[in-house]
C-alpha cells in the first residue's frame, strides 16, 4: 500500500528563527486533549504568538507576509522536547510542506517523515540567508525538490541535505512505514520465538 | 574502562555461544568493524531484534515491550481500526493513564469533570479492553506515569527493545533496553506488527568518575551531562552512562539519569544490567523464578557491553565537579551550579544567543545575576524524572520537623499507586503533609499542562521534572527551575532557591 509520491513541493516560505524550538511551543500540551488531530493545525504556536502579541510583535504564523507559508525555515534543533506527533500534525495541517533546518530532534523527523513532511537539513549560514530572502520576498514561490536536495529561490538553486533512506521513501511513496513492515509480519514472529524472554526464560 | 568488566557478572561463557549465531549475522552485515573488538549493549540488543533491513536502509526492528498511554494512543487505534488491521501481539502492550488524570482524590471521580480527559480516559479503556490490552487502571490500584509503573512490576527487562509513544521512555535503559519515544503514528506500526523501523545509532560512552560529593544526586549528574553536551549533542546517538558513579547508583538513580537522555538530543540512553539490576527485579510481578530466573540473570549479563567494545566517542565527567544543579532557563542545558552566578550573553556562541536571551527576557532573569535566593511560588516534586520512592524519601528528609515558606504551594506526587502505598506505609506522607505540602494522587501532575495541577501566572516554579520550556507547566507565561528532590525539597522550606548542601545537617 504505497502512499503519494512526495517529489517537489512549492509554496510561499515562513521563517521562524531560533534554535531549540520545542514542540511544547510547536502544540502546547492542553491542546493535546483530543482523541483526533483534526483542529489542530490552528493551535499551532498559540502561545508564542499570544506571547509575543502581548509586547506588540507578531509571530510569523500570524504575520500576514506569510500566511500562505508551506515551507518552513527554522534553525538548529527544531521539534526537541516531547514525542508528540501533533506537533508536525499541528504544522502540516496549518499549511507547512517542507521544513529547512541546522538539525532536528530525531523522534520530530521521523515523525514529519511519517505524515510525507520532508525535513531538509542546511548549515546556519544557508538557513539565515533563506531566512533573510523570505523576508525580503514573502510572496515569492519557493520550489524545493526531494530528488535533487534542492530549493530554488529568487533564481538561485540552493544545495540541500536529505537524508537518503527518507528521501527514497517520498520518491516510491513508502514513507509510511507501516506497510514495508506489514509485508514481514512472519519475519518477526519469527524473531520472537529466538527472543528468551517471550517465553519468559522458561 | 576495566573497572566495569570486573563488576559484571561471570556466566558468560555458555550464554554467548547461545548468541553465537546471532552475532554471526550480524558481523555479515558489517563486516570489517566488529571482527576483532567486541560488541557494545546497543549492538548485541539492536541484533537480536532485528527482523531485517527495509527498502529505506533503516531496519525492522522488533519490540519487546510496548507501553501505551491516553494521549499517544488513540489516534494510533483510529490509524489500525481504519486500515482494518489487527493486534498480533496484544499481550506485549501494556496501558496506564497518567497525564490527563487528575492528582486530587475527588477530582479523580468519573466522569471526570474535564470532558476532553474523560474522553480520553474513556478511549483507553475502550482500545484496550477491544484488543485484549492489559490496561494498569486505577480501579485495581495499579496505575501510575508509564516510566514509574514498567519498572515496578518487573516488565522492563535487560535486553528489551522498548517503545513508547512519550519522548522519556528512555527512563527504561537503566535496566539495559533498547528504549524508544515514539510518535503515534509509529505507536499504531508497533501495534499492528510489534516492529519500527528504525535506523542504526552511533553510540557514545560517558563515563562518571570519581565520587559524588554530597547533596549531589542523580538528578544533578543528569542536568550536569546536558549542560556539558547540549540538547542536541545527543542527536544520532545512543548513550551509554558508565564508570564508577554509575556502578554505585541504584536502580531508582540509574533511572533518574536515563530518564533525561532525551533532554539531551540522544535517541535513547542505556545502563549496563548488572548485579543492581538483578537484585532490583528479583520477586517483581513479570519477572521469571526459579530455574528461568537464572537463565535470565545470565542472559542478562551476557547483553553487557564487552570490555573491548567499540564506541564512535567517550567522555568522562568527573563527580567531583558536578555540583547540585539548577536551570534558569527555557532548555534543560541552560542550568548552572547553585553557587553559581547565571552566565554572560557573550559567553555563548552568537548562533546561541538567541535563545539565551529569550531565555532571560521569558524567566525575568539577568546575566551575573545569583540564582541562590531565587524566591519560589511553587514547589512540585514527582514527575517520571523524580517520583519514586527513593525521591519522596531524599525529600523528606528535608521537609521533616520544617514548615513550607509561607506562600509556596508545595506538591508531592508518587509516580504510581504503588509508590503511594508504599511511601504511605513509610510515613511520608504524613511528613509532607504536617509540613504544609500536599500530598496527592499518582499521575504526571504539574509536568506538563494536561491535568488541573498547573502554574498560574508568571509563577515560578522549583520542579523536579524534567522540563523547562516555555509554557510547560501549565501558564504560557509560568517558570521552571529544574533540580534535584533534595534541592526542590529545601526550596519549599526556605521559600527561595537554596544550597542543599547547606542543610545536610538536618
Amino acid at each position: 500500500m504505497a502512499g503519494e509520491i512526495v517529489s517537489t513541493l512549492t509554496g510561499p516560505g515562513i521563517p521562524l528563527r531560533g534554535n531549540d524550538i520545542d514542540t511544547d511551543r510547536i502544540i502546547p500540551a492542553r491542546f493535546l486533549k483530543c482523541v483526533t488531530f483534526d483542529g489542530i493545525g490552528e493551535h499551532a504556536f498559540e502561545d508564542d504568538i499570544k506571547g509575543l502579541a502581548q509586547k506588540g510583535e507578531t509571530h510569523p504564523f500570524t504575520d500576514e507576509r506569510f500566511t500562505q507559508g508551506a515551507i518552513l525555515v527554522a534553525n538548529k534543533n527544531f521539534g526537541c522536547g516531547s514525542s508528540r506527533e501533533h506537533a508536525p500534525q499541528s504544522l502540516k495541517r496549518w499549511g507547512i510542506k517542507a521544513i529547512i533546518a541546522e538539525s532536528y530532534s530525531e523522534i520530530f523527523y521521523g515523525n514529519c517523515v511519517s505524515l510525507a513532511m520532508p525535513c531538509f537539513t542546511a548549515d546556519h549560514e544557508t538557513c539565515v540567508k533563506l531566512q533573510d530572502a523570505i523576508e525580503s520576498t514573502p510572496a515569492a514561490e519557493l520550489v524545493v525538490s526531494v530528488k535533487e536536495a534542492t530549493i530554488q529561490v529568487a533564481g538561485e538553486t540552493i544545495a540541500l541535505e536529505i537524508q537518503s533512506g527518507a528521501q527514497g521513501q517520498f520518491l516510491d511513496g513508502s514513507w509510511n512505514a507501516r506497510a514495508g513492515l506489514l509485508e514481514n509480519l512472519e519475519g518477526a514472529r519469527e524473531v520472537a520465538t529466538k527472543l528468551p524472554y517471550i517465553s519468559n526464560y522458561a | 574502562m576495566g573497572k566495569r568488566a570486573d563488576k559484571l557478572p561471570k556466566p558468560r561463557q555458555p550464554v554467548k555461544r547461545e548468541i553465537g549465531l546471532l552475532q554471526n549475522r550480524f558481523i555479515a552485515r558489517f563486516p570489517p568493524l566488529f571482527l576483532s573488538m567486541g560488541q557494545n549493549l546497543y549492538n548485541k540488543v539492536f541484533d537480536r531484534h532485528c527482523v531485517g533491513q527495509l527498502p529505506s536502509g533503516q531496519y525492522q526492528l522488533f519490540i519487546g515491550l510496548h507501553l501505551i498511554h491516553e494521549v499517544t494512543s488513540p489516534q494510533a487505534f483510529a490509524m489500525i481500526r481504519e486500515q482494518k488491521l489487527s493486534v498480533p501481539f496484544p499481550e506485549r502492550t501494556f496501558a496506564t493513564v497518567d497525564h490527563i488524570i487528575p492528582t486530587n482524590t475527588e477530582e479523580r471521580q468519573r466522569p471526570l469533570a474535564d470532558s476532553l480527559a474523560e474522553e480520553m480516559f474513556h478511549h483507553i479503556e475502550k482500545n484496550t479492553g477491544e484488543f485484549g490490552i492489559n490496561f494498569f487502571s486505577p480501579e485495581k490500584g495499579e496505575q501510575g506515569v508509564v516510566h514509574v509503573v514498567g519498572p515496578e512490576r518487573g516488565l522492563t527487562q535487560p535486553g528489551m527493545t522498548i517503545a513508547c509513544g512519550d519522548s522519556h521512555t528512555s527512563t527504561h535503559g537503566a535496566f539495559g533496553t533498547l528504549a524508544f519515544g515514539i510518535g503515534t503514528s509509529q505507536v499504531a506500526d508497533v501495534l499492528a506488527t510489534q516492529t519500527l523501523a528504525m535506523a542504526k545509532l552511533k553510540v557514545r560512552r560517558i563515563n562518571f568518575t570519581g565520587a559524588l560529593l554530597p547533596g549531589v544526586y542523580a538528578k544533578d549528574v543528569a542536568l550536569a551531562y546536558i549542560n556539558r553536551l547540549g540538547v542536541n549533542g545527543g542527536v544520532g546517538y545512543a548513550y551509554e552512562f558508565a564508570g564508577g558513579i554509575i556502578d554505585n547508583m541504584t536502580m531508582e538513580e540509574r533511572m533518574t539519569v536515563c530518564n533525561m537522555a532525551i533532554e539531551g538530543g540522544a535517541r535513547c540512553g542505556y545502563v549496563n544490567p548488572d548485579q543492581t539490576t538483578f537484585d532490583y527485579l528479583k520477586g517483581r510481578d513479570y519477572c521469571p523464578e526459579g530455574a528461568a530466573w537464572d537463565r535470565a540473570v545470565a542472559d542478562w549479563g551476557s547483553l553487557a557491553s564487552d570490555v573491548d567494545a567499540a564506541y564512535e566517542d567517550t567522555i568522562e565527567i568527573k563527580g567531583e565537579e558536578i555540583e547540585p544543579f539548577v536551570t534558569w532557563g527555557i532548555t534543560p542545558a541552560q542550568s548552572v551550579g547553585v553557587a553559581q552566578a547565571l552566565p554572560a550573553l557573550d559567553s555563548f556562541e552568537e548562533a546561541d544567543q538567541l535563545v539565551v536571551r529569550e531565555a532571560y527576557e521569558y524567566m525575568n532573569f539577568e546575566e551575573g545575576q545569583p540564582i541562590v535566593g531565587t524566591p519560589v511560588d511553587v514547589v512540585f516534586i514527582g514527575s517520571c524524572t523524580n517520583g519514586r520512592l527513593s525521591d519522596l524519601r531524599e525529600a523528606a528528609r528535608f521537609v521533616k520537623g520544617r514548615k513550607v515558606a509561607d506562600g509556596v504551594r508545595a506538591l508531592a506526587v508518587p509516580g504510581s499507586q504503588e509508590v503511594d502505598r508504599q511511601a504511605i506505609e513509610e510515613g511520608l506522607d504524613q511528613v509532607f503533609n504536617d509540613a504544609g505540602f500536599q500530598w496527592r494522587e499518582a499521575g504526571c501532575s504539574m509536568c506538563l499542562a494536561m491535568n488541573p495541577d498547573q502554574l498560574s501566572g508568571n509563577e515560578i516554579s522549583a520542579s523536579t521534572s524534567n522540563r523547562n520550556f516555555k509554557g510547560r507547566q501549565g501558564s504560557p507565561t509560568g517558570r521552571t527551575l529544574l533540580m534535584s528532590p533534595a534541592m526542590a525539597a529545601v526550596a519549599a522550606v526556605e521559600g527561595r532557591v537554596s544550597d542543599v548542601r547547606e542543610h545536610l545537617e538536618n
